[in-house]
């Protein structure tokens, strides 16, 4: 299939895109970051723009920097620049080189973006997980002015967000891991590179051999990818062994409210939670500090 | 504007002045307007990887890139591998190894290994199997293809590449 006509429009600048978008929204003006998923979107007609916006012409938005105690990721920056990432990322750079390699395929994270990801909110976004794990916040621009909007409040439904029609999401900002904390992540997927059918992201901060803060998220299992409290509790103050990993595990899986489909109802969803949860932080175990 | 607009597309270092709706794809603009047909369509969004192409050296799908948005960019199909008769070496493990039967999917594998070995020829073996995953081939089973390209990542590591002409 070929996508329906559209216009195309180059902005010279984030506002000059925000001028047009609020021109063109009501008539299904869009904006093209990465295209990844808008275009295959496109081509099968389930999106049909009137018009295309396309940020690649913005110089300047295509490399993360540090800030603070903050990644501030711009909203053309590719996958693939978490393949390696600057050292001055620390841990939280080692954590998303492991799990971009879980998006789609290499020439997919060529194009494809951080930003596009979470405007675009698959359930299976591992991006959206890493975002709602981590606590990040999202910077939105419109000729209205610009807001900040902590990612719990931004994904409402499976592919859905709460953008203004008029609204560019034009940053994420990502609080880094603290240092000394462990983290791990873990995607089930039915082959290399398709869509995640379960995938969890924790971070553990240590209090000695104890675990003191925990965050436990959990992607592909439920429309919203979103913390699990009942786990994070189950592990507060246990020492990291498999054991306090499977009763969070448990938790977990009583807690959720997972999607059903014809190949996967929502037992095996409901399964899955507790095994990627248990396998994530068993990575997280890896980077404990071997006793001495 | 959904009209056609004029375009310039570098393709293999040659200027091709082409007039396209923005809608046309990177993909058909090549085979249609360039004239280029050795770039291959399968499912047209994105899957498939038949269509893979490079731009400024990164291995991309040209069926997600709209013609217009090219502009500017180093574009190489799988037309401007060969010197004249002279196979590159990567398309020569091809044949040496057997790595395709129909050949539909040939040139994207191609330049898929082709624009990750320029970008990244230090690559790990483990890392290049790992990236022919991204594309199909209903023919060979991929292990024909995974021996040619660790011959072309062998030769990679052994060899400085060549500027591209």
């Amino acid at each position: 299939m070929k996508p329906a006509p559209f216009a195309y429009y180059r902005p010279a600048t984030l506002e000059d895109a925000a001028a047009r978008l609020a021109d063109g929204a009501d008539e299904g003006a869009m904006i093209l970051a990465g295209g990844q998923s808008l275009v295959p979107m496109m081509a099968l007609r389930v999106a049909y723009p009137s018009e295309l916006i396309d940020l690649n012409t913005v110089p300047g938005l295509d490399t993360p920097r540090v800030e603070g105690n903050t990644l501030v990721i711009p909203a053309l920056v590719r996958h693939a620049t978490f393949h390696t990432p600057d050292p001055a990322f620390g841990p939280t750079g080692d954590l998303m080189a492991s799990v971009v390699r879980h998006i789609a395929h290499h020439p997919i994270r060529q194009r494809g973006t951080f930003c596009g990801s979470l405007a675009h909110a698959d359930p299976s976004s591992e991006w959206a997980l890493t975002a709602t794990t981590l606590g990040a916040e999202l910077e939105l621009l419109s000729v209205r002015g610009t807001r900040r909007i902590p990612i719990a409040d931004w994904i409402d439904g499976a592919m859905s967000t709460t953008r203004e029609p008029d609204e560019i999401l034009t940053a994420a900002h990502l609080p880094l891991i603290p240092p000394g904390s462990l983290s791990g992540f873990y995607e089930v997927s039915r082959r290399a590179g398709d869509f995640a059918l379960g995938m969890a992201l924790v971070v553990l901060g240590m209090d000695g051999d104890r675990i003191g803060e925990a965050s436990i998220g959990l992607g592909g299992i439920e429309e919203i990818p979103r913390r699990i409290p009942e786990a994070e509790a189950a592990l507060q103050g246990q020492p990291a062994t498999p054991e306090s990993f499977a009763t969070a595990a448990q938790a977990a899986m009583d807690a959720v409210d997972p999607m059903s489909d014809a190949t996967t109802p929502a037992s095996y969803r409901r399964d899955l939670a507790g095994t990627v949860i248990r396998r994530a932080l068993a990575q997280a175990a890896t980077r404990l500090p071997a006793p001495v | 504007m959904t009209d056609k607009t004029a375009i310039t597309l570098t393709v293999n270092g040659s200027d091709h002045h082409i007039a396209c709706a923005p809608r046309k794809t990177l993909a058909d603009a090549l085979r249609e307007d360039c004239g280029l047909t050795g770039t291959h369509l399968g499912c047209e969004h994105g899957v498939c990887g038949a269509c893979t192409i490079t731009v400024n050296d990164a291995p991309v799908r040209s069926c997600l890139m709209f013609a217009v948005q090219a502009e500017g960019g180093d574009i190489r199909t799988v037309e401007g591998l060969a010197k004249g008769d002279d196979l590159s070496p990567l398309q020569q493990f091809f044949i040496d190894e057997h790595a395709l039967q129909c050949g539909y999917c040939t040139p994207g594998f191609l330049m898929l290994i082709e624009g990750t070995l320029r970008q990244t020829p230090d690559i790990s073996e483990d890392e290049l199997d790992e990236i022919l995953s991204s594309n199909l081939c209903r023919c060979t089973g991929y292990r024909n293809i995974l021996r040619a390209a660790r011959r072309a990542l062998d030769h990679a590591r052994t060899t400085t590449p060549e500027p591209a002409a």
